[in-house]
This record gives C-alpha cells, sequence and structure tokens, in this order.
C-alpha cells in the first residue's frame, strides 16, 4: 500500500525567511529516494513538508501543492494529523519515548492514535514490526524494559519500529544512520531493503556511498547562492546522478569538487 | 627533539602553577566554607525541634487528642485536630491549585504566544510577590465583608491557593521546557494530535518534577499563619467542617500555645519541679509540622516514581 508523491512548485519559509524555493518532484510507489546535498540547503526542510511536519514549528508556512497518489495533502479540508499517520518519519537521533517500555514505544502510535486495543492485536504488532525494524530477536526477551535503555544503533531500529508500527504509506527518513555505527548502519540499510516492498521511502543522507547502496533516484538538493534559497538541482536515477550526472553542480558535489 | 623535551618539561612546571595551586586551594576552601556555614543554622533549627518536640509526639495520645479544656497549667493534649485542619485546609488548597497551574504552566510552555501569555507570565510573577496577609485581606474582602461569609477553613484554602499557584506554575514551566522538542516531534510524527501528546507524552515526562513543585507548593503553604488568623481563628476542639466556624491547623496550634506560654510548678518523686507545658506542645506542633510535609514530599515521590515506571 505505498503511495506516489508529486511535490509542485514548493516555496517553503520559516517566518519571512525563505529556505527553500519552487522544488517539483515525483517520487514513485515502492521506491528508495535519497536527499543529498551540502550542509543547509534545505533538505530536511523539504523532507518535513512531505508529512506537514514543517508547520509544527512556529512560524513556519509552505506554499504549493504536494500530492499523495493524486489528493493535495496541503488542500482545504486536509487535517495534518491525518496526513502524519500515512507519512510516517524517522529522526536523526533516534527519539524513544523515556517513559515507556520497549513494548509500550512500538505501539505508542497505535495506543495514542486510537485508545483501546486487544492485547492480542498489540502483542501481535509489537512482534510484527520489531522483525521488519530486524530488531526482535535482540529485545524479544526484555519487551518490559525502557526503550532507552537500548543502544543508540537498538533505540534507531525500535523508532523504525515504532514508526511502521501505525503502517504508513510512506516513510521519511532524516539522516537515520548518522548517530550510528558502521554495523548498525549496515543493518539500518538492510532494513531499508526489505522496508521498500511496502513503502515509499525518502531517506536524507551526507553519505554518498550510502545514497548509492541503497536508493535507486537522488534528489540533489543546493543553495540557489550564498544567502539564496535552497533548490532542487536535478532528481534522477541514482545510477545516473553518481556516473553521469546532468548538471555540473551535481558533478562538482559528488566528485568533491564542491565550493 | 628539544622541542619535545622543553615541552615536557613546561607541562611539569609550568610557569606560575605554583599561584594557580594557592588559587584553586583558597577557592576550594571557601566553597566548603560557604557550605559549611550554610548548614550550621540548618542543622541548629533541626536539632532545636526535634530536641524539644520529640517528647510530645512520644507521648500517648499526641495524635489522637485535642487541645479541649486544656491550659498550660495541663499536661497531655494533642495535635489530632491541629493536623486534621491543616491536612484539610492543604488538600482542598491543593485540589484547586494543581489543576488551575498545571493549565497555566501547560498555556504557557506549549501554546502561549504574544500578548497573552507575556501578560500571563507578568500576573504570575506578580502573584509571587504577594505576602499572605495580603491574599488572605483579599479574600476576608470578598468573600466576609462583601459577600457576608462566615470564617471558615475553606476561605483559608482560597487565600492559601493565590500562594501556590505560582509556585507550581513556575516549577512546572521549568520542567515542561526541559522536555525535549524531539519527543513531541516524535509524537506528532506518528499523527498524534497535539493535545494527546501533552496529556500522553510531555505530562509523565515531566511528572517527577511537577510533583516536586506541587510538594514545593504544599510546603510552602502549610505552614503559614497569616490566613489563619484572619480567615479562621483556632479552635482547641475538633471540627473537621472546613465550611463552618472556627478550625485548628498546626500553625495555629503552634501561635495558641506560644500565646499562652507558662510555667507551673509540680511535685514529682517529692520535689518541686517547673515545669512548661505549653512550651512542650509548641515545639511538638512544630515538628509535627515538619513531619507532615516530609511525609507529604515522601508520598508525592513514590507516586511519581510508580507513575513514571507505568
Ligand atoms: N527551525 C528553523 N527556524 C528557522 N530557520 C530554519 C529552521 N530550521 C532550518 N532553518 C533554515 O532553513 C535552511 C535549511 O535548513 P535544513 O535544516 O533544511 O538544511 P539541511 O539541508 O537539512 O541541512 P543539514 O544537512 O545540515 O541537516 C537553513 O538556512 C536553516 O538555517
Ligand atoms: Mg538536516
Amino acid at each position: 500500500m505505498a503511495k506516489r508523491i508529486d511535490a509542485k512548485n514548493l516555496n517553503i519559509y520559516y517566518g519571512k525567511f525563505l529556505a527553500v524555493s519552487e522544488v517539483t518532484f515525483t517520487i514513485a510507489p515502492r521506491s528508495v529516494t535519497a536527499f543529498i546535498g551540502p550542509s543547509g540547503c534545505g533538505k530536511s526542510t523539504v523532507l518535513r513538508t512531505i508529512n506537514r511536519m514543517h508547520e509544527v514549528i512556529s512560524g513556519a508556512t509552505v506554499e504549493g501543492d504536494l500530492l499523495l497518489d493524486g489528493e493535495n495533502i496541503y488542500g482545504a479540508g486536509i487535517d495534518p494529523v491525518d496526513v502524519r499517520r500515512t507519512i510516517g518519519m524517522v529522526f536523526q537521533r533516534p527519539n524513544p519515548f523515556p517513559t515507556m517500555s520497549i513494548y509500550d514505544n512500538v505501539v505508542a502510535g497505535l495506543k495514542l492514535q486510537s485508545g483501546r486495543l486487544r492485547k492480542s492485536e498489540l502483542d501481535e504488532t509489537v512482534e510484527r514490526s520489531l522483525r521488519g525494524a530486524n530488531l526482535w530477536e535482540e529485545v524479544k526477551s526484555r519487551l518490559a524494559k525502557p526503550g532507552a535503555g537500548l543502544s543508540g544503533g537498538q533505540q534507531q531500529r525500535l523508532c523504525i519500529a515504532r514508526a511502521i508500527a501505525v503502517e504508513p504509506q510512506v516513510l521519511l527518513m532524516d539522516e537515520p544512520c548518522s548517530a550510528l555505527d558502521p554495523i548498525s548502519t549496515l543493518a539500518i540499510e538492510d532494513l531499508i531493503q526489505t522496508l521498500k516492498e511496502k513503502y515509499t521511502i525518502v531517506i536524507v543522507t551526507h553519505n554518498m556511498q550510502q545514497a548509492a547502496r541503497v536508493s535507486e533516484r537522488t534528489a540533489f538538493f543546493n543553495l540557489a547562492g550564498v544567502g539564496k534559497p535552497g533548490q532542487l538541482v536535478e532528481i534522477d536515477d541514482t545510477q545516473k546522478i553518481f556516473t553521469n550526472p546532468t548538471d555540473q553542480r551535481t558533478e562538482d558535489y559528488i566528485s568533491g569538487r564542491f565550493g | 627533539m628539544t622541542t619535545v623535551e622543553s615541552a615536557g618539561s613546561s607541562l611539569a612546571s609550568p610557569p606560575g602553577a605554583g599561584i594557580r595551586k594557592v588559587k584553586d586551594r583558597t577557592a576550594t576552601t571557601l566553597v566548603y566554607a560557604a557550605f559549611a556555614i550554610a548548614l550550621v543554622p540548618l542543622i541548629w533549627l533541626l536539632w532545636t525541634v526535634v530536641s524539644k518536640g520529640i517528647y510530645m509526639l512520644t507521648r500517648n495520645g499526641w495524635f489522637t487528642g485535642t487541645e479541649r479544656g486544656i491550659t498550660y497549667r495541663d499536661a497531655g493534649g494533642g495535635a489530632w485536630h491541629a493536623v486534621l485542619g491543616t491536612l484539610e485546609q492543604v488538600a482542598l488548597c491543593t485540589a484547586i491549585s494543581v489543576p488551575i497551574a498545571l493549565l497555566v504552566a501547560i498555556y504557557l510552555v506549549e501554546y502561549g504566544r504574544g500578548p497573552l501569555a507575556r501578560m500571563t507570565t507578568f500576573m504570575v510573577d506578580i502573584l509571587t510577590g504577594i505576602p499572605s496577609i495580603v491574599a488572605a485581606l483579599f479574600i476576608y474582602a470578598v468573600f466576609i465583608t462583601t459577600f457576608g461569609g462566615e470564617r471558615s477553613g475553606w476561605l483559608v484554602s482560597l487565600a492559601l491557593v493565590m500562594l501556590m499557584i505560582p509556585v507550581i506554575v513556575r516549577t512546572t514551566e521549568e520542567m515542561l521546557k526541559l522536555v525535549p522538542n524531539e519527543l513531541r516531534e516524535a509524537s506528532y510524527a506518528l499523527g498524534v494530535p497535539k493535545w494527546k501528546t501533552i496529556v500522553r507524552i510531555v505530562l509523565p515526562t515531566a511528572m517527577s518534577g511537577i510533583v516536586t513543585g506541587v510538594v514545593l507548593g504544599i510546603a510552602r503553604v502549610a505552614g503559614e499563619t497569616a490566613p489563619l488568623l484572619i480567615l479562621v481563628g483556632y479552635s482547641p476542639d475538633k471540627n473537621a467542617n472546613l465550611f463552618s466556624g472556627p478550625q485548628a491547623s498546626l500553625p495555629g496550634l503552634i501561635k495558641d500555645q506560644f500565646s499562652n506560654l507558662g510555667s507551673t510548678t509540680i511535685l514529682e518523686g517529692g520535689k518541686r519541679v517547673t515545669v512548661h507545658y505549653a512550651a512542650d506542645r509548641m515545639w511538638g506542633a512544630a515538628l509535627t509540622l515538619i513531619l507532615l510535609v516530609m511525609i507529604l514530599n515522601l508520598a508525592a515521590r513514590v507516586i511519581a516514581r510508580r507513575s513514571a515506571v507505568n
């Protein structure tokens, strides 16, 4: 049940500050798309507009359309809470809920969204999500222990389990491996490969090898100039971006001749 | 090689190392001295209250009896009426203050923007500075002078509410601000509405701090005396009714015994001894008050720990 994303002429603001301008792209269902680009060019900002997390920041606004299977999530009468149920998110730093056990962390979304659920249903969800996040074997004997007691990499996989427990159709990941060691990183990259069979995945990363390894499509973002807003330079097949990009700026960035 | 050697020797005894050590010693000594000086009055106070008050607390009937018909010439007497009054007044005050203060703090941290929030903060600041006797006079003016009410315990609770709210608002605000924004975002990203995020994620995360704030608020008001004098007076008898008549309280008992100090001479084992029954009861009540606040404190901590684990 993955969905297709069409962004049309997005202008994204923090108050009066235009952070990203005129972004247009299409993301196919059941694919992995990587966002790359220098720091501060607006990758996180664009990612957060896809599930309407951007407007959580006070004064932050978005112009333009973002279509999820043709339906504008910025349309009138659309509740951002519903959008976020459909489009899950994993953050750069693992952020399990500190007051909750591993078990409760996984079902937090379900419980908080819809209240009472049967125990057997919850048990099933916990096992399925933790297996899905490749964490089940490591934690199955201590589900009642606090989620914050896991290692950083385990916490991040717990957060992925928590995100997929509510069965979203799109999964957004903002540098999910930047706080992790190489082994946890590999575990999460493997996970992304299996997740893409069910979800549309967008991942922000500073690690080019990672982008090349996990994604089918890559979008390169850049600042239009000093003091100018960020922009989408090009989006294309990852293979093409890394071997034969259309734009000279992409070529420079990829080959390290940037700046 | 020479550079390495010189670096090594300069590490061993860099210029000015002696002075730095002296400065370090001096600062350490000063810090410890200040700590000791701050501790002296505290320990002294505790020692005085405990040593003078423990006698009454260990007597039979202190926690069950009242002061009915007892003068400074009489031994015995109890504090049950006062404990009950204080508990009732503080409980009502807490029941009113906590919801209001929590809502104000939540508003200020999670929703408050612009002039209304600034005004609320300003009002809380002003409230923090209000002397308890002014709060008492205000309640008197409104409920007794204007509405013709009767002096009674619940008016004390109302006056204490004005003292308690700012304490709880302040500490709760600080605790809510300590909750990392990432947790709120994690919750929003799961499709949880804002109010539910606050109730189920933010408040539980800040719970132990909030409980500390409530306990601080209770400690702040439990010993207040001015509102008692103005709004309820004192009764040596038990009065469990918050809404009618004079009611005892621990500060009230302390004040009452203090106003009726006096010594009397008795025969003990064939010898004449001078005894101070009222003073004994005064210290006993003081120690009881301290213990009461401490027990509430401990109970609140246990409750907070329980709720945090769940
Ligand atoms: N909360 C905010 N308030 C105001 N401006 C912001 C905020 N967050 C980001 N910005 C600005 O928006 C622009 C894009 O930031 P963004 O975080 O999207 O960059 P990024 O590409 O994700 O960078 P990085 O690779 O370092 O994570 C930057 O100029 C940044 O200063
Ligand atoms: Mg970023």
